[in-house]
């Protein structure tokens, strides 16, 4: 009578078969790696990167294990970490600076699980070592920056419609206009409120002056901060490439935070310094009078004419711009893709403010038919983003930088454009830093807790419940095995809570277990067959399992929605051990009961211990 | 083995008197000790920075003491822990410094004070994250009664809802308490603690509240009194092996987890002895004399078993025991 039709035990087998092969990767450890990544994200990935990556290896003599093409780049493992950092320096060396070498682990699992995608559980910063910043945006500055421009824009404005006023100034996050008489400041309401749809305008008195005070309403608010987020993470993105990091993460955290984790880095001092630094954007002409073979070889080395700068352009060529400033960055309020009507090339379409406009109008009027250079400064060293002709006069403030060769690079030139500086300052206010020894200790602590906790549970439960004991703990495995699973198949974060909720997990499972094995004892006690016993015992159990698991997973889902960095990551496994735990004490350990006793005509007893009878 | 040979049902309602006054009192004292101590809240909440650094010998805590001294903190407090050779370091926000810049100076400072000291984990939090922690903490806390009240309520009724809530908080402030008393650090990792007590006690009750409901059916003559109490002992002997089971998976976290689970299974531990108590000898004699009776149970219980029944059947969204044989 206890058995489960075929179905129910194939697929209680198959559920094991696959939490073992998913739980198989954290089992082979991991071996020292390298990781190639292109440094910029113009710089196209494919197999031939590939193909470049192992011949390099074999003109060098490096002995690698595997190399491989993943969405990140090229990642290659190592026998030991000599040769890793043999093959970092080679490849550094060899490929310049278009490619981030970065030193990594990678699991040494075999290639037929790889491709079934199990991969060993992602292991938090408090378990590999690395450091973890919580970066707040200085969302005032953004909008005074955003008010400060405005000034300027007021002024030219004004000025371009005659309008007499006395002065603009800015306030905190509003511009005030002072105007002497009233059918001015009419006049200017009506200009500003036409061109500026999205400024709240109101007026007031200020002794004998008549006082316009524009400020931003809520919807320009919000998107001069989004834009102002979403620019800092990219610029964060553009800036850790650099560090070399294996897998960094950079997430927007809330309206106005950025979370940014270095797995692995230890020089925090230099990260700190990499994060808050500032990179500016400037437009200059390049010097057309100089353009001969033997100045520019001369420039090449270091020479450059007076007046004069050399730069390299983003293939590596000197290019010659003159030393005075264009335009700076400071004016550019946006940039995105775009594709020309006419030719129907790709481009990239920049918008100025209206002071940058007028500049610009000028620059271009007084230098058509020569090239102009869009220069990126960041870290003291610049870069020729792209030295496009001017063809005409260009005014109103939008700009066409032509000579794209794709919509992928007008999509990136767009970025860098925007991304080369912090859109407003950020402040680090919160800071954790695991050293790679701490990082150990805590893996240990946490394993040690679970296996010694799990060995004394084990111990007990068989001697206390004897064979229904040894199901008990045999399901309690299992609930292991697939808590394990489920966390290396979903990737999700490991930390040192997450480790003591796979322990608590199973200390609050067996729960289940006691509560079905107190059942069948007490179904004997009643003077029931062991078989009935049996049945009845898992039946009546249930019910209890299922709402006293319930209250636990409210009190998971609570703490996973309220829940920062290590609480979340503690609700994460809590939530999943409870139902895993489910899966394992009712269906798994019932199989195994059923495999022992299910098939038995006649039994006259259960090895449940000693069963009392009143 | 059988540990719990209990022959007849034990009067526990009949003690109900004694273990309220002996929960009153422990739950005056503890809220005592939260007013007059307070809790001593960890960087997480009060922001600040925690530093743990390492040295091959045993370390100089006065050369350590002067090298945050160089850097102007004078409130720091530095002190070993786990063994002579790791230091932990305390310090305060200090005004126009900012969290990362502070911890860099202290760690330079100690770094030239002694070469071979490992900085071996820095927290720093800034004052603004730590009042954000207040406000979810207590949301968390909120919203976990809250769905635990609703989902009792749904499944039992109104009357064991609230008794097991307020065991439950009972519980919880009985946690605190003790933080107080014994000014434990109250960091993030104990917030989680009592959280996950808070849903694993509810489990005990309503362990032991399904057992009343099943005997209310069972036991047709009997009077609530002896239902509860017949309920109470026979699951005596579940209640306690598993939590000798849970507890003992704390105990080695206690013993192995190290310096960041230590508060964690130190509050588990608490919230797990006190659970056993509350679940049974304060929820219950709540229920009763806020009138739990076989009408209002069973009435409205079979309805909505039946209601639950005929949705899973349709949904197939959880396979009942009772179909598996």
């Amino acid at each position: 009578m206890n058995r489960y039709p075929l179905w129910k035990n194939v697929f209680v087998a198959i559920m094991i078969l696959i939490g073992l092969i998913y739980t198989v990767p954290n089992f082979f450890g991991e071996s020292p790696a390298v990781q190639i990544t292109p440094a910029k994200s113009t710089t196209k990935l494919d197999s031939t990167l590939l193909g470049q990556v192992e011949s390099l290896f074999e003109q060098e003599n490096i002995p690698y294990e595997g190399v491989y093409l993943d969405a990140r780049g090229v990642k290659a493992r190592f026998a030991n970490t000599d040769t890793q950092i043999r093959a970092k320096d080679v490849l550094q060396a060899r490929l310049g600076s278009d490619y981030t070498v970065a030193l990594n682990l990678l699991s040494r699992s075999p290639d037929w699980l790889r491709s079934l995608g199990a991969k060993p559980m992602y292991l938090g910063l408090d378990l590999r070592g690395g450091v973890h910043f919580l970066l707040q945006v200085d969302m005032k500055a953004a909008l005074s920056k955003a008010a400060e421009r405005f000034v300027g824009d007021f002024r030219i404005a004004l000025r371009k419609e005659r309008i007499s006023y006395v002065g603009v100034s800015r306030e905190g996050e509003t511009v005030q206009i002072n105007f002497n008489d009233e059918a001015e400041l009419i006049k200017a309401k009506a200009v500003i409120s036409k061109e500026y749809p999205n400024i709240t305008l109101t007026e007031s008195s200020n002794g004998s002056e008549r006082v316009l005070k524009a400020s931003l309403n809520l919807v320009e608010q919000k998107r001069i901060q989004d834009f102002a987020i979403k620019q800092n993470i990219q610029t964060l993105h553009n800036r850790i490439n650099e560090l070399g990091v294996a897998e960094p993460i950079i997430q927007q955290q809330g309206a106005d935070r950025v979370v940014v984790q270095l797995p692995g880095v230890q020089d925090t001092a230099k990260a700190k310094d990499i994060l808050g630094r500032t990179a500016t954007l400037e437009i200059r002409l390049v010097d057309e009078d100089k353009t001969d073979a033997a100045t520019l070889e001369k420039a090449a080395n270091g020479q450059a004419p007076l007046g004069d700068d050399v730069f390299k352009d983003r293939d590596g060529r000197p290019i010659l711009v003159k030393k005075s400033v264009a335009l700076t960055g400071d004016y550019i309020t946006d940039a995105g893709p775009g594709v020309d009507s006419q030719s129907g090339r790709n481009t990239v379409n920049v918008t100025l403010d209206a002071r940058g406009a007028r500049i610009f109008q000028q620059v271009t009027r007084e230098n058509v038919g020569k090239r102009m250079a869009i220069l990126l400064i960041e870290k003291g060293s610049t870069e020729v983003i792209t030295a496009p002709t001017i063809n005409e006069e260009i005014g109103g403030g939008r700009v066409q930088i032509s000579g794209m060769a794709n919509t992928q690079e007008a999509t990136d030139i767009s970025l860098l454009l925007r991304a080369g500086a912090l859109a407003a300052p950020m402040d680090i206010i919160e800071e954790r830093t695991v050293g790679p020894s701490m990082g150990q200790d805590n893996i240990n602590r946490g394993i040690h807790s679970t296996l010694w906790g799990f060995a004394a549970i084990a111990v007990m439960m068989m001697v206390y419940y004897m064979a229904f004991g040894a199901v008990s703990v045999a399901a309690l495995a299992i609930n292991l095995l697939l808590l394990v699973a489920i966390l290396s198949m979903l990737q999700a974060t490991l930390t040192l809570p997450g480790l003591a909720a796979i322990a608590l997990a199973l200390g609050m499972a067996i729960d289940a277990n006691v509560l079905i094995n107190e059942r069948v004892r007490e179904e004997l006690r009643n003077g029931n067959t062991p078989q009935a016993s049996i049945h009845a015992g898992y039946d009546r159990a249930w019910d209890t399992i299922l709402d006293s698991n319930v209250t636990t997973l409210i009190a998971g889902l609570a703490l996973f929605m309220f829940g920062t960095g290590p609480i979340k990551g503690f609700a994460v496994v809590h939530v999943l051990g409870i139902l895993t735990s489910m899966f394992s004490a009712v269906l798994v350990s019932r199989a195994m009961v059923n495999f022992i006793y299910g098939y038995r005509r006649k039994l006259s007893k259960l090895s449940i211990g000693q069963i009392y009878r009143a | 083995m059988e540990l719990f040979r209990i022959k007849n049902d034990i009067p526990f309602m009949s003690y109900g008197r004694l273990t309220t006054a002996i929960s009153l009192i422990t739950f005056i004292l503890a809220i005592l000790f939260l007013a007059t101590r307070g809790l001593n809240f960890g960087v997480d909440f009060t922001g600040g920075t925690v530093m743990e650094v390492n040295y091959p010998q045993a370390a100089n805590l006065e050369s350590v003491r002067k090298a945050v001294d160089s850097v102007g903190l004078k409130e720091a407090t530095v002190q070993n822990f786990g063994s002579s050779h790791d230091v932990l370091i305390r310090l305060p926000i200090k005004a126009g410094l900012s969290v990362s810049q502070l911890s860099e100076q202290v760690k330079t400072a100690l770094i030239m004070a002694d070469p071979k000291a490992e900085v071996r984990r820095v927290e720093s939090v800034g004052a603004q994250v730590g009042d954000e922690l207040y406000e979810n903490g207590g949301l968390a806390l909120f919203f976990v009664s809250l769905g635990i009240v609703l989902y009792l309520w749904l499944r039992f009724e109104w009357r064991f809802a609230v008794a097991a809530i307020i065991a439950n908080m009972h519980d919880v402030v009985i946690i605190l308490g003790f933080f107080a008393f014994f000014q434990w650090e109250f960091n993030l990792t104990v917030l989680a603690a009592i959280l996950a007590v808070l849903g694993y006690s509810v489990n005990e009750s309503v362990v032991v509240f399904d057992r009343v409901r099943e005997n209310f059916r069972k036991m047709r003559k009997a009077s609530v009194v002896q239902v509860i109490d017949n309920a109470i002992t026979r699951t005596m002997s579940r209640t306690i092996i598993t939590h000798t089971m849970t507890q003992t998976m704390v105990g080695s976290m206690l013993l192995f987890g190290g310096e960041v689970l230590h508060n964690f299974a130190l509050a588990l531990t608490i919230g797990i002895l006190f659970g056993i108590y509350s679940s049974v000898l304060v929820a219950c004699p709540i229920a009763m004399w806020l009138g739990v009776s076989r009408a209002n149970l069973i009435g409205d219980v079979e309805k909505k078993d039946d209601a639950i029944k005929g949705r899973q059947k349709v949904e197939h969204a959880e396979p009942h025991p009772s179909d598996f044989a």
